[in-house]
């Protein structure tokens, strides 16, 4: 019995591999999880459907973070995929061991002519070389804006969703006299407190212009109008205008939101689906992150994830990729993402597409597209392209750590952000160390 | 004290080697493996590495937040060690003396110890949530006093709670064994001699289960210090500002997510070295006041 069962086993493999075998099929790897995921398992499948020379093996890493950790062990075990959805923070050590193909080159090599002209300067600048060329494949892209609660700011008086940080304290002022308890719902995030913020006042983030320039940069973050903008949001909390409201503390910022909690709160553009399927019983809207006063608004820049290709692959596969690849690139790929998601469109003509059938006109996409006014604000200039810091994943976690025990009245804002620069500095000079003599394609 | 010497057999070799090839593979190598990297810095793509001699040691411990790690991971180790073998004794002498419905509860007790950790943590996440758990009561007779994401000390309370829960099962089977194996003609002739229950615990029984509690002392600390990740991860991540940030964590979070391989090395070996010098401690110490029969 045991023998029959393994005969039968062997020649199902054999007849599977036989079928298999006239299509060339490479692995894809992405971090998205949940509804997102699972769009993301459709991309794939729509791919396979839509012809017959390639296959791709989707598979979901449950989470950016894990999707890069595994990606690393895999190919250091010479098993990884060719394809792998990873996101900002993750990919400086990949730029630096050159260890992939890039994305320009591959398509140009495939034989596909990509217009790479057609995508967003404020996302073609953060995922190509200092020379301009594309490294990864722009993917699920997005941006930080501020999710308002209609049915309050009316009550408030407050006509316009404010764009300035001293609109914004007026409003609370405004919110807490209508006898709404919390205007904002804070949860620290140094990609939009920081970084973004950064981008969009113009301010530096790091020496070397955000770390393009050089291995050796030195965070600045403590001496710029950031720690103004912290000091800001913790008197915020004191003075009862902003509560913390993160996981971990019992509630989240947006099911505060949802639930009518608070009036405000901040997250990527990709929520705008998330809140809309959890139909909160008022009119809300988003709008751009504010800027303070005096300073001219800059861009923001693209959040999220690319594609990247790695090295160690036959031909076929790079060729199933770049077919993969230039699939996702059509406009329909591009419309059936964004539909689906809270995505933003990350080329022009697929935006430009989406504009002229009304898309942003109906709901839930009704204003969707603030995120795109955010991004493409300015011209992206030396310190709004983008941030190219290594142990970027650990600055980040100082940076939250600090944060949140001056939060907690541990320390001041400023000793705080003091100590996460000189220990995110440590990270960088070990980072350059580990690297030594290399730099930034 | 008694040695017993054996022949060398080559079918007690092959009944080894499995053992020792699967101890080779998934620890003596890796351990290599480690100790090597601590001493170089290891690009995480491949790719190479430097020397850096004591380089990684020297910047680990003179990182006051790595002892704020040391310090909070020795308080774990203790609390949890402590609370798991006390709650352990004390459900496995009612257990022995067969209280009414002792089988369920011997089963029920056994079973957290099947389940895994981060479904622990997990589970504790809803009694310690501070917006819905049970401990959100107290948030309602006094609010905001109960935060685990702002008070460090109420943080490291939750993972010890959670940990020691999950060590009970392990060390209440051992406790139980132990009860069981002690003769009954000892404690029938004790009561004989108008011994009371309490005083047969104090007196008879404590006593006789010594090695157990030296086994249980050891297995208890060495595992709160390497198996409490699944908690910490699920339970605080860490928090609130580093309160949680245990050495095995710490470890996970500057190696696997910050990419730091080398420096994640060198702590797993300072991490050994502590588990290894405490065990020896317990030995040389603790041991002395074993009696084995």
């Amino acid at each position: 019995m045991k023998l029959k069962l393994a005969t039968t086993a062997m020649a199902l493999c054999a007849a599977a591999g036989a079928a298999s075998a006239e299509k060339v099929k490479f692995e894809y790897w992405y971090g998205l999880t949940g509804d997102l995921g699972a769009v993301v398992a459709e991309t794939c499948n729509r791919f396979n459907a839509a012809q017959d020379m390639y296959e791709a093996v989707c598979v979901g890493q449950d989470g950016y973070e894990k999707a890069v950790q595994n990606t690393i062990a895999a190919f250091r075990a010479g098993k990884h995929p060719t394809l792998v959805q990873s996101f900002d923070a993750g990919t400086a050590d990949l730029m630096l061991s050159g260890e992939f193909y890039p994305v320009k080159k591959l398509m140009e090599d495939a034989g596909y002519d990509i217009d790479w002209a057609n995508y967003f300067p404020g996302i073609a600048n953060y995922y190509s070389a200092t020379n301009g060329d594309f490294f990864s494949m722009p993917f699920n892209s997005s941006t930080p804006v501020y999710y308002y609660n209609k049915d309050h700011f009316d009550k408030a008086g407050i006509a316009e969703a404010p764009l300035t940080w001293e609109g914004m304290e007026v409003a609370f002022k405004a919110l807490n006299a209508s006898g709404q308890t919390c205007g904002l719902a804070y949860a620290p995030s140094t990609w939009i407190d920081l970084e973004q913020f950064s981008m969009a006042h113009n301010v530096p983030v790091a020496s070397n212009n955000n770390g393009y320039d050089g291995l050796d940069s030195e965070l600045l973050f403590n001496t710029t109008l950031h720690v103004t903008h912290m000091e800001n949001l913790q008197r915020w909390m004191n003075e009862g205008h902003a509560m913390l409201r993160t996981p971990a503390a019992g509630k989240s910022a947006r099911d505060s939101f949802v639930e009518g909690e608070c009036s405000v709160f901040f997250s990527s553009i990709a929520d705008h689906a998330t809140v809309h399927k959890l139909t909160p019983a008022f009119a809300w809207d988003v709008q751009m992150i504010p800027t303070y006063e005096g300073s001219d608004r800059h861009n923001t820049v693209v959040g999220g994830a690319s594609l990247w290709v790695l090295s160690g692959k036959a031909d076929e596969e790079y060729k199933a990729a770049a077919a993969y690849l230039a699939f996702l690139a059509t406009p329909e790929s591009e419309e059936f993402f964004v539909s689906n998601t809270g995505y933003i469109p990350v080329t022009k003509t697929g935006y430009d597409a989406l504009l002229a059938k009304g898309f942003y006109a109906n709901q839930p996409y009704v204003n969707r597209d603030i995120a795109l006014t955010s991004l493409t604000f300015t011209e992206p200039g030396p310190l709004t392209r983008g941030i190219r810091l290594g142990s970027f994943i650990q600055i980040r976690a100082e940076w939250l750590a600090e944060v949140e025990a001056a939060i907690a009245g541990q320390k001041t804002m400023q000793q705080a952000l003091d100590t996460a620069v000189q220990r995110g500095n440590d990270q960088l000079k070990r980072f350059a160390q580990t690297y030594a003599g290399k730099s930034f394609p | 004290m008694r040695r017993a010497y054996f022949k060398f057999s080559w079918i007690a070799a092959a009944l080894l080697a499995p053992q020792l090839l699967i101890i080779f593979v998934f620890f003596y190598w890796p351990s290599m493996q480690a100790l090597y990297w601590a001493f170089t810095l290891e690009q995480p793509w491949g790719g190479g590495n430097t020397w850096v001699g004591f380089d990684n040691f020297t910047k680990v411990l003179s990182d006051p937040y790595y002892w704020g790690s040391v310090r909070v991971s020795v308080i774990y180790a203790l609390a949890t060690t402590v609370l798991a073998m006390t709650m352990a004794l004390t459900l496995a002498i009612f257990v022995d003396r067969q209280l009414a419905g002792y089988r369920v509860w011997r089963v029920g007790i056994i079973w957290p110890y099947a389940v895994a950790a981060p479904a622990v943590g997990l589970a504790f996440q809803f009694v310690f949530n501070p917006g819905a758990g049970i401990f959100s009561y107290i948030n309602t007779i006094a609010p905001g006093w109960w935060d685990l994401s702002k008070y460090p000390w109420q943080a490291v309370t939750a993972i010890v709670i959670a940990g020691a829960w999950k060590q009970v099962a392990y060390s209440f089977i051992f406790f139980l064994a132990a009860l069981q194996s002690i003769p009954r003609s000892l404690t029938e002739a004790a009561a004989m001699d108008g011994a009371r229950p309490l005083r047969r615990m104090v007196d008879l029984q404590l006593p006789l289960l010594t090695p157990t509690f030296f086994f249980l002392l050891v297995i208890n600390i060495t595992d709160s210090f390497t198996d409490s990740f699944g908690i910490v991860d699920t339970l605080t991540g860490g928090g609130p500002f580093r309160a949680t940030d245990l050495m095995v964590y710490k470890i996970y979070t500057d190696g696997f997510r910050g990419f730091d391989y080398s420096g994640a090395a060198a702590q797993s070996i300072i991490l050994m070295l502590l588990v290894m010098a405490l065990t020896f401690v317990q030995f040389r110490y603790v041991e002395r006041r074993v009696h084995y029969t």
